[in-house]
C-alpha cells in the first residue's frame, strides 16, 4: 500500500538525532511489546508480513505521531482483535472472556526461546529457474497495489542492474494476507541516484533494494 | 469472574501505593494485552521475562565487532565472510549464530556502504542487537537513500566528495553488516583490543571506528 511508512526519498523530516548512551527500551511496556510480538510471531499465531501489514495500516497522522514500540502495539492489538485470537472486549476487560483455540505451534514457553535468538530461515526451494542473472537491466514495476508490498515507490518505473541473486524466498506480497508462502527469487538491484533523483542528485551515489521477481521486468 | 475484577483492583491500588505513579493508558493496555494472552495460554510472562533479558544482556554490536575485528586480522576469514557471511560467521562458534541471509559489505577508500530500510526497521539483530530510535525513526529512513551525505553530517561524518556511497536499502530478509576500514595506526593489535574501538554505527555505515590513540 502506498502509505506514509513508504518514505525513501520523502522531505521535512528534518535530522537525524542519535541518542548518547541510548537504552535497549525507553519504558517498561516497550520490552513486553517486543517480547510479545516474538512469541506471537514463534507461536504461529501472526506472521511477519501480516505485522507489517498492519503497522503500515495504522492511519498516517497515528503511524507519523506515534513511537516505534508504540505502532508495533496499536498494530498487535487491532491484528490480534482482526484474527480472533482475542475479542476487543476481552482486551478492554482486561481478562480472558472465552475460551480461544490453541495456535498453531502452542504455547510459547522458556524451552523454545532459542527459536527466536535466531532469525528464522525464509529461503525457500525454487520452483524455476531464476529470470534474470546479475548485470541484467531491469525496471521495477509500476505497481500501486493496496495491500502489502516491499518495493519502494522512490524505484517504481525505474532501470536498475541486478547486482546478486540471493536465493528463493517466501513473498511477503501474499504471505501477509494469508496467501501463502509463494516464494519467489530475490534480487539484489542498483540504481544510479540520477535515475531516481533526476540531474541534480548526488552523482556519487547508488542505491539498492531487494527485489521479489515479481516486482522486476527486463528493460 | 466477579473474584477476578476485584482481585485486578486491588492489585493496581497496590501498584499506585508503591511505586507513586499513575500507569499511562499504554501501560494498561500493554498490561492488559499480556494478561488475556497469558490466560488464554498464548504466552508465559516467563519466556517474556526471558527474552527482555536476551535482548537487553545476549545481544549487541558486541557480536558485530568481533566478527569485524576477525575479519581484519585474519584475511581467509574475511573473503569467506564476504562470500557468505551466515556462513562464516557460524564458524565462529563464541560469537553468535545469526540467521540464513546475512551479507557483508565492505568499506574502501572508493567505496563507503550504509544501510537502512525505508518501510521498516530491518536491521542485524544478531550482530548489533535491537536498532537505536534514530534508525527507526523517520529522518533517517527518508533521507539516508537521497541524501546520505546530509544524514552523515547529523553523526559528523565527512567523506571525501568523490567517495562513492552505496545505500543498502534492506526491503526483504536479508540484512547487511558493513565492514568497516581498519583505521591507521592498529597494526598489530589484538582482536580484542581491535574489537574495542568497532563501534554500531560503524557497522551500519553511519560512523567510522573510533581511531587509534
Amino acid at each position: 500500500m502506498n502509505g506514509v511508512h513508504d518514505m525513501g526519498g520523502m522531505d521535512g523530516f528534518g535530522n537525524v538525532e542519535p541518542e548518547l548512551n541510548e537504552p535497549t527500551f525507553h519504558e517498561k511496556w516497550e520490552s513486553r511489546v517486543l517480547a510479545m510480538v516474538r512469541v506471537m510471531g514463534a507461536n504461529g499465531g501472526l506472521n511477519i508480513d501480516s505485522q507489517r501489514f498492519a503497522r503500515e495500516s495504522l492511519p498516517p497522522e497515528v503511524y507519523l505521531a506515534s513511537s516505534y514500540y508504540k505502532k508495533w502495539f496499536l498494530a498487535i492489538e487491532d491484528q490480534i482483535i482482526a484474527s480472533n485470537i482475542a475479542g476487543a472486549d476481552e482486551l478492554a476487560a482486561g481478562h480472558s472472556l472465552r475460551h480461544s483455540p490453541p495456535l498453531p505451534r502452542g504455547k510459547f514457553t522458556l524451552d523454545d526461546l532459542p527459536r527466536i535468538s535466531i532469525r528464522g530461515s525464509f529461503g525457500r526451494d525454487a520452483k524455476a529457474p531464476a529470470m534474470f542473472k546479475p548485470g541484467d537491466r531491469v525496471r521495477a514495476k509500476n505497481i500501486n497495489p493496496l495491500t502489502h508490498t516491499r518495493l519502494p515507490r522512490y524505484v517504481r518505473g525505474h532501470v536498475g542492474i541486478v547486482e546478486r541473486i540471493n536465493g528463493c524466498h517466501v513473498f511477503p506480497d501474499t504471505s501477509a494476507h494469508g496467501k501463502g508462502e509463494n516464494p519467489q527469487w530475490l534480487y539484489t538491484v542498483v540504481f544510479d541516484s540520477r535515475e531516481l533523483w533526476g540531474d541534480d542528485a548526488d552523482p556519487t551515489l547508488k542505491v539498492s533494494i531487494d527485489a521479489f521477481e515479481p516486482y522486476l521486468e527486463k528493460a | 469472574m466477579a473474584h477476578d475484577h476485584d482481585h485486578t483492583h486491588d492489585h493496581h491500588h497496590h501498584d499506585h501505593d508503591h511505586e507513586h505513579s499513575e500507569l499511562s493508558e499504554t501501560q494498561l493496555r500493554v498490561r492488559a494485552l499480556e494478561t488475556v494472552l497469558t490466560e488464554k495460554g498464548y504466552v508465559d510472562p516467563a519466556a517474556l521475562d526471558a527474552i527482555v533479558e536476551f535482548y537487553e544482556t545476549k545481544v549487541g554490536p558486541r557480536n558485530g565487532a568481533r566478527v569485524v575485528a576477525k575479519a581484519w586480522t585474519d584475511p581467509a576469514f574475511k573473503q569467506a565472510l564476504l562470500a557468505d557471511a551466515s556462513k562464516a560467521i557460524g564458524t565462529l562458534g563464541h560469537v553468535s549464530r545469526v540467521g540464513d541471509h546475512l551479507i557483508a559489505v565492505e568499506n574502501t577508500p572508493q567505496r563507503h556502504n550504509m544501510v537502512v530500510c525505508t518501510l521498516c526497521s530491518c536491521y542485524p539483530w544478531e550482530m548489533l542487537g535491537l536498532p537505536p530510535v534514530w534508525y527507526k525513526a523517520s529522518p533517517y529512513r527518508s533521507r539516508a537513500v537521497k541524501d546520505p551525505r546530509g544524514a552523515l553530517a547529523d553523526f559528523g561524518v565527512t567523506l571525501p566528495a568523490d567517495t562513492e556511497i552505496r545505500v543498502w536499502d534492506s526491503t526483504a530478509e536479508t540484512r547487511f553488516l558493513v565492514l568497516p576500514m581498519r583505521p591507521a595506526g592498529t597494526e598489530g593489535w589484538s582482536e580484542e583490543r581491535l574489537a574495542d574501538i568497532v563501534t554500531r554505527d560503524s557497522m551500519i555505515g553511519t560512523g567510522l571506528p573510533k581511531a587509534a590513540p
